[in-house]
C-alpha cells in the first residue's frame, strides 16, 4: 500500500526543486541584460515600469512574458508539423527531470522518518543526469530538421556534433570524482567533500580534481550551448540556428530551456566540485549541535543587512531628492525599497530579540536550522555559477567550428584520460 | 500499480518497433524506435536495475540514435527517392518462415517460465557494483574481447576516413 504521507512528501521534494529552478529563470535573465549592460559600460534596460517603480529593470520580465505570451504562434506551411511542434517540449522537459537527482541538504531525521533532501536516490544519479540531457538533444535536433530551412539544419547539425564531441569528456572527468569519493550517488559525493584536506582545506572536489573540474566546466559550458560554444545558435553566422523559425510561447520555451539547462549545470558544478549542500568547516552535526547560534547569526546578519540595504536606498533616494535626480517617479523607488526593507530586518531583528529568551531548540528545530543554513549555502554557490556563465559570455568571443572540435576531440579528450591516470597513481600511492 | 506500468510500457515498446517498420519518412522511424528503447529502459528500472536503466537510455537513446538521425538528417532525402520498394513472393515467403520460427522460439522460451515464480531479481541486480563485478571477473574474456574489437573497428575508420596518414 503505498503510504500517503511519503507521496506527499515526494510531490513537496518536486515542487521545491522546480521552483528552485524555475525561480531563478527571471532572476538570471535580468542578470544577463545588466550584467552584459554592466560589462560593456551602460546602463541596461530600465524603461518598463508599473506605477512607476522600474526595480532596475526586473520590470522587463513582466513586460516579456506579457508579451510572448499575446505573440502568435506562427506554424509556417513549409514545416513538418507534428515534430514542429513536439520539438520545444521535448527540450524544456528532459532538462527539469534531470533536477530529479541533485541533492540540496543533508538527510533530515524527523518523527522517526528519514528525508532525503532530493526527489530520487538513485545509486548511480550522477550517470542519471548525463542520460537525461543527453536526450536534450533531439529538441534542439527536431527543431532544427522540421523547420526545412537551410540556417535550422545547419544549427541542429552542429549542436549535435557539439554535444556529442563534449559528452565524451565531461563524462570522463567525472571518472575521476567516483574514483576519488568512491561513489556515483550524488549524495555520497557531497557528504565526502565534508571532510577536511591535510587539517584546513575543506575536500572539495576543486582542490582533489583540479584538472577535472577545469575540464568538466568548460565541457559542461559546451553541453548548454552558451558562449564561446555557442555556434548552434551563431545569430552572425546562421541567423539564430535551430530557433529561427519559432515565435511566441514555444520560442520561450527554447529561451527558458536554455536558462534551466544553466541552473541545472551550475547545480551539477556546485554539487560535484564545490561541496554542494556542505557549509565549509562546519559539517551537518556541529551545525545541528549549535543550532542556536546559528539561529540567532542568521537572523542577526540577515535583519542587520536588510536594515543596511534600506539605509542605503533612503539615502539614495534623498540624494535624488536634493540633486534633482531623474525628474520622474524613479526617485520615489528608493524610499519604497527602503521602507519594504526596514519592515523585512526589523521582523527578523524581533525573531533575534525572542530568540534570546528562548531556551534551548527542540531536536527537530535545530535539524532544521541545519537544513536551511546548507540549502542557502547550495543556493549562493549555484547562482555564482550561473552569474559566472553569464560573465564568461559576455567576455569571450565565439570559438571557429574546427577550433571547437578540435579543443573537444585533441585537446580535452587526452587530458581527461590523464586526469584519470593521475588520480589513480596517487590514490594508490596515497594506499601505501 | 506495477502491473499497470508494465502493461503501459511494454505496449509502447512493440507498438515503437512495429512503427519503426511501418512508417515511410525515415526520421519518423528513427523517433518510433527511441520510443521503443526508452521503454525497454523504463522495463528495466521495474526490475530496480538502475545502472542498466541509464546505460539503456544513455547509450541506446542518447549516443546511437543521435547518430543515426544525424546520419539521416545529412542524406536529407527527397519525398520522390521514398517509394516503396516492390514485394517480391520469395520475399515474403522468407519472412513468414522467419516470423514463424521466431514465434515458436518465443514460446519454447516462454513456456518454461512459472506464472507466478519470484519477480524479486538478485541481490544487487543491475546496480553498478553488481554490473560491474560480473563484468570484471565472470565475464572478462568477452569484455576484453568487444574492447578489441571497437578498438578494430575505430583503427578501421579512420584508415577509411583519412586519404593520406
Amino acid at each position: 500500500m503505498v503510504d500517503w504521507i511519503d507521496f506527499a512528501i515526494i510531490g513537496g521534494k518536486a515542487v521545491f526543486i522546480w521552483g528552485f529552478a524555475l525561480t531563478l529563470l527571471p532572476v538570471l535573465i535580468w542578470f544577463e541584460r545588466k550584467g552584459a549592460a554592466f560589462i560593456q559600460d551602460r546602463a541596461g534596460p530600465n524603461r518598463a515600469a508599473i506605477l512607476g517603480i522600474r526595480l532596475a529593470g526586473f520590470i522587463h520580465n513582466i513586460a516579456d512574458v506579457v508579451k510572448l505570451l499575446m505573440k502568435e504562434m506562427m506554424i509556417p506551411p513549409h514545416v513538418n508539423r507534428v515534430f514542429f511542434m513536439i520539438a520545444p517540449v521535448l527540450g524544456f522537459t528532459f532538462i527539469l527531470t534531470a533536477f530529479a537527482v541533485i541533492p540540496w541538504a543533508d538527510t533530515l531525521n524527523v518523527g522517526g522518518r528519514e528525508i532525503t533532501m532530493q526527489v530520487a536516490n538513485l545509486n548511480s544519479g550522477v550517470l542519471f543526469i548525463l542520460a537525461i540531457t543527453s536526450l536534450n538533444v533531439y529538441g534542439i535536433i527536431l527543431a532544427g530538421w522540421s523547420s526545412n530551412n537551410k540556417f535550422a539544419l545547419l544549427g541542429g547539425l552542429r549542436s549535435t556534433a557539439q554535444m556529442i564531441s563534449y559528452e565524451i569528456p565531461l563524462g570522463l572527468a567525472l571518472v575521476g570524482v567516483f574514483m576519488v569519493y568512491g561513489s556515483a550517488q550524488l549524495n555520497e559525493i557531497v557528504r565526502g567533500q565534508g571532510e577536511l584536506l591535510f587539517g584546513f582545506l575543506p575536500k572539495w572536489g576543486l582542490f582533489v580534481q583540479p584538472l577535472g573540474a577545469l575540464l568538466f566546466i568548460t565541457a559542461a559550458f559546451a553541453e548548454t550551448n552558451r558562449n564561446p560554444f555557442d555556434l548552434p545558435e551563431g545569430e552572425s553566422e546562421i541567423v539564430a540556428g535551430y530557433h529561427v523559425e519559432y515565435s511566441g510561447m514555444r520560442f520561450a520555451l527554447f529561451y527558458m530551456g536554455e536558462y534551466v539547462a544553466i541552473v541545472l549545470a551550475s547545480a551539477m558544478i556546485t554539487t560535484l566540485y564545490f561541496g554542494g549542500w556542505q557549509v565549509p568547516y562546519f559539517p551537518t552535526e556541529k551545525i545541528i549541535a549549535s543550532a542556536d547560534s546559528w539561529l540567532k547569526v542568521m537572523l542577526g546578519v540577515g535583519g542587520v543587512g536588510a536594515l543596511a540595504f534600506a539605509a542605503l536606498m533612503l539615502f539614495w533616494a534623498r540624494r535624488m531628492k536634493i540633486g534633482g535626480g531623474f525628474g520622474d517617479l524613479r526617485d520615489k523607488e528608493g524610499i519604497i525599497l527602503g521602507v519594504a526593507h526596514i519592515a523585512i530586518g526589523g521582523a527578523m531583528l524581533f525573531f533575534f530579540w525572542k530568540t534570546l529568551s528562548m531556551g534551548p531548540l527542540p531536536d527537530w528545530g535545530a535539524r532544521t536550522v541545519a537544513v536551511v543554513a546548507q540549502i542557502t549555502s547550495f543556493a549562493l554557490k549555484t547562482i555564482f555559477w550561473c552569474w559566472v556563465f553569464i560573465w564568461v559570455r559576455w567576455s569571450l568571443p565565439r570559438f571557429r567550428y574546427d577550433q571547437l572540435m578540435r579543443l573537444g576531440w585533441k585537446q580535452m579528450i587526452p587530458l581527461a584520460f590523464v586526469n584519470i591516470f593521475i588520480t589513480g597513481l596517487v590514490m594508490l600511492w596515497m594506499d601505501r | 500499480m506495477q502491473a499497470a506500468f508494465f502493461y503501459l510500457l511494454a505496449t509502447l515498446a512493440v507498438a515503437g518497433g512495429v512503427m519503426m517498420v511501418s512508417v515511410r519518412n525515415p526520421l519518423s522511424g528513427a523517433f518510433a524506435l527511441i520510443l521503443s528503447l526508452c521503454s525497454l529502459a523504463g522495463l528495466f528500472a521495474m526490475l530496480n536495475a538502475e545502472f542498466i536503466f541509464i546505460l539503456q537510455v544513455l547509450v541506446y537513446a542518447g549516443a546511437i540514435m543521435v547518430l543515426i538521425i544525424f546520419t539521416i538528417m545529412l542524406l536529407n532525402l527527397r519525398k520522390e527517392e521514398l517509394q516503396e520498394a516492390p514485394v517480391g513472393w520469395l520475399r515474403l515467403l522468407l519472412t513468414a518462415t522467419l516470423c514463424a520460427v521466431g514465434a515458436f522460439g518465443a514460446i519454447q522460451v516462454f513456456g518454461t517460465i512459472e506464472p507466478n515464480a519470484a519477480t524479486t531479481p538478485m541481490e544487487g541486480f543491475g546496480n553498478m557494483e553488481g554490473v560491474g563485478r560480473l563484468m570484471l571477473s565472470n565475464w572478462v574474456y568477452p569484455f576484453e574481447v568487444v574492447s578489441l574489437i571497437l578498438l578494430v573497428a575505430v583503427v578501421g575508420v579512420v584508415l577509411l576516413a583519412k586519404k593520406v596518414i
